[in-house]
């Protein structure tokens, strides 16, 4: 379990004159309330009784086809057979754990990893390992490294968790390369590996990638799939795949946990899949937060000090920043909590107390006018403990980068860099 | 009778506050009390104007509900109000006015030297670190003057993780305190009227003791209570968390922190408004006396609305 002081601040978080960047909320404004309506009509006209019923454990072969549309759209084509139609990503990461985990397995996550796997993780008595990103995502050499110390010591993962594409929450995106080579490490030495994927479909920049899935074939890759921020978090659909024998466990470890997930949400995905226009309201949604990560990238450069560093990220609804090393982002949260800002401290994300350096940002849950406003009070409240260390120590502040020179996006060292 | 329940507003330990809040609730309603639950907010003293209630059940931690914002308001609507007074807990709630009180009264109190920001960005505090940093010793505590739990205390094992510290002090309030490093046994006294209560002890299971965090986590730390020590250590630490609770005014309840060194106790802080969620230490200490949850709410009750008789 987490420090429960850092639960009682990110509790405050919610207090409605808080600008918040610490949540991870899609913008679900822009759903038009008309075809919402039409949508649910339309269910109640023809199907009331069976959207009212219990469903198959595995989900509808309806919604199974819609998935099949998502999946498709990133260049995968899974067995239907393999896929269970889950509540929300988070049981599907839940009930991967929940049946490959015994208590003290080792998992591979990555460093900093997704902040809700770690209570999963912990729940159920991992020993998670993480490894570092640098700007192409995990660094696929460490964990090599990582393996063979592990063998040596008789140790195996039980699984290795990634979010390869605009990670939450570094916002970075594992190159081809170490795709390609994470996928053969994990034929090889016959280990699964967990790709979350939840923002594949938001890229708003650079090119497509295939996910890792589609590069192993399903062999060795366990897949995770969301509808929660391509249409809506609220109805909680999420799915997993999975190869046969790990599909079975999953299908009795769903029946006891929740014997199906929500038919009325299932027909809400098949009714809206139906119109035909999901590709468009992603398309319109990749617009609006393109222009939103554009605008908190531009008010990182005007509002935080020469001191900090950040990622731009080519997709996905984070950007992770990181401060001088003397000032902890757990206490940072507190004064910024008192200028009505949030954000989330770095070390949410790992679980080893690292990261208090660091903070993860979110700009698709708040406006443009917002985040430039959140950045800017965020940004003074650095600049306050920036100057009041110089106050201590001497050291001067660092100067301001001129306008148009490269901007302080060194978001982490490189694998094999000194220093 | 109707009590308001006052919770939450805008602290840092609101998450706490609610969590005590909503057990005070159910207590108060098993007891048959007309129970009026208030988030305090901007809505707080209307409220409390329209609904008149008998007595006002102060459940409210950290700055604005613990530091005599929300008791000054309700002395001047009238309404009793359990807990201490405004005035003691303004100075509960500060730790350097605390200090001063206790050490006042002749109490043992770990060295300290507190600064505001405006000393260290204006006048050059910085330079007189090194000084004071040689009459404490290390490793040294620095701590933000008012604030709840562990948040923003800090260890310093050298003059290089003193600067640290004190910025992440200074993320909390405007003043902090750099104290004397006191090793020794964690121990709570929480008082009841003007009884002590048995003695909690905080005993940390994994982590190091210079880890804060530790404390507020699950598993890492584990209370006991009645804490054990010798009929001798029991009375000195009781008689200094008595006198320490008269000195800083507190009536109807009050929980004192301190260290039992190898040379005594040493005082460290007074909490006005102890937290009472079932993890919480005054209600464990309750417990520990035979007093139920609901038996201790009925005892604030009593205390609150006849302060002189009980």
């Amino acid at each position: 379990m987490r420090s429960s002081a850092m639960r009682d601040l990110m509790a405050i978080t919610a207090r409605p004159e808080v600008i918040s960047l610490a949540g991870g909320l899609p913008d679900t404004s822009t759903f038009p309330p008309q075809s919402f309506a039409a949508q649910m009509t339309r269910i109640a006209q023809k199907s009331a009784a069976k959207a009212l019923q219990y469903g198959p454990t595995e989900g509808f072969e309806e919604t199974k086809d819609c998935i099949l549309e998502v999946m498709g759209a990133e260049g995968m084509l899974p067995d239907p057979d393999d896929i269970i139609v889950t509540t929300g990503g988070q049981q599907a990461i839940d009930l991967v754990c929940k049946v490959l985990l015994d208590p003290g397995d080792v998992v591979i996550c990555e460093a900093p990893t997704y902040p809700g796997a770690i209570p999963t993780l912990c729940s159920y008595q991992a020993d998670v390992v993480q490894v570092e990103c640098d700007e192409d995502g995990m660094q696929v050499e460490v964990l090599e490294q990582l393996l063979a110390e592990l063998r040596s010591e008789g140790r195996r993962p039980k699984f290795i968790y990634s979010v390869p594409s605009f990670q939450n929450p570094a916002g970075v995106t594992m190159s081809l390369q170490r795709r390609q080579r994470l996928v053969e490490l994990a034929r090889a030495q016959e280990i699964l590996v967990v790709e979350d994927n939840p923002y594949g479909l938001l890229r708003y920049g650079g090119e497509p990638m295939p996910p890792l899935y589609q590069l192993d074939g399903g062999d060795f890759v366990i897949y995770l799939g969301t509808f929660s921020k391509i249409l809506s978090p609220g109805i909680r659909l999420g799915w997993a795949v999975a190869p046969p024998p790990v599909m079975e466990k999953i299908v009795l470890g769903k029946q006891a946990a929740d014997l199906c997930t929500s038919t009325l949400t299932q027909y809400f995905v098949r009714e809206y899949f139906a119109e035909r226009r999901w590709q468009h309201y992603v398309n319109d949604l990749v617009e609006i937060y393109r222009k939103r990560r554009d605008t908190m990238v531009e008010a990182l450069r005007t509002y935080f000090p020469a001191e900090a560093t950040w990622t731009e990220p080519e997709g996905g609804l984070f950007i992770w920043a990181t401060l001088p090393d003397y000032i902890d982002t757990s206490d940072l949260l507190a004064k910024a909590l008192r200028a009505d800002v949030a954000f989330v401290p770095g070390q949410a994300a790992y679980v080893d107390g690292r990261g208090r350096h660091s903070m993860r940002l979110n700009f698709s849950g708040v406006d443009e006018g917002e985040i430039r406003e959140g950045v800017r009070r965020i940004g003074k409240v650095i600049a306050e403990q920036v100057e009041l260390y110089g106050a201590l120590t001497g050291e001067q502040p660092a100067p301001k980068p001129e306008a148009g020179s490269p901007p302080n996006v060194v978001p982490f060292r490189k694998a094999g860099e000194a220093g | 009778m109707k009590v308001a329940v006052l919770k939450g507003g805008r602290s840092l330990e609101r998450g706490v506050s609610l969590r005590s809040g909503a057990r005070v609730e159910d207590a108060l309603q098993r007891l048959g009390h007309e129970v009026l639950p208030i988030d305090a907010g901007p809505d707080l003293v209307q409220r409390l104007v329209a609904e008149r209630p008998d007595v006002a059940f102060v459940a409210m931690h950290g700055v604005g509900g613990e530091d005599g914002t929300v008791q000054e308001l309700l002395e001047i609507l009238g309404i009793p109000f359990t807990g201490p007074s405004a005035a003691a807990c303004a100075r509960c709630m500060d730790k350097v006015q605390a200090k001063d009180a206790i050490e006042d009264a002749g109490l043992p109190t770990p060295d300290w030297f507190a600064f505001n920001q405006t000393a260290f960005r204006e006048l050059g505090a910085a330079d007189a670190l090194g000084r004071l940093e040689e009459t404490l010793g290390f490793p040294l505590v620095v701590k933000p003057s008012r604030g709840g739990s562990s948040l923003g205390v800090k260890f310093a094992a050298s003059p290089g993780e003193v600067p640290q510290a004190l910025v992440s002090a200074f993320s909390y309030d405007d003043r902090v305190l750099l104290e004397r490093f006191v090793d020794g046994r964690e121990l709570a006294v929480s008082v009841l009227g003007d009884e002590p209560l048995p003695v909690v002890e905080a005993l940390l299971l994994e982590g190091d003791r210079y880890d804060f965090e530790a404390r507020y986590e699950i598993g890492r730390t584990r209370f006991a209570c009645p804490a054990e020590l010798t009929p001798e250590q029991e009375r000195a630490v009781t008689d200094v968390a008595l006198s320490t609770y008269r000195a800083l005014g507190c009536t109807g309840f009050a929980r004192i922190d301190l260290i039992l060194g190898a040379d005594g106790p040493w005082l460290l802080e007074a909490n006005a408004i102890p937290g009472l969620t079932d993890t919480s230490l005054l209600p464990q200490a309750a417990e520990a006396a035979g007093l139920s949850f609901e038996q201790l709410v009925e005892r604030i009750l009593d205390l609150a609305l006849k302060p002189a008789t009980a």
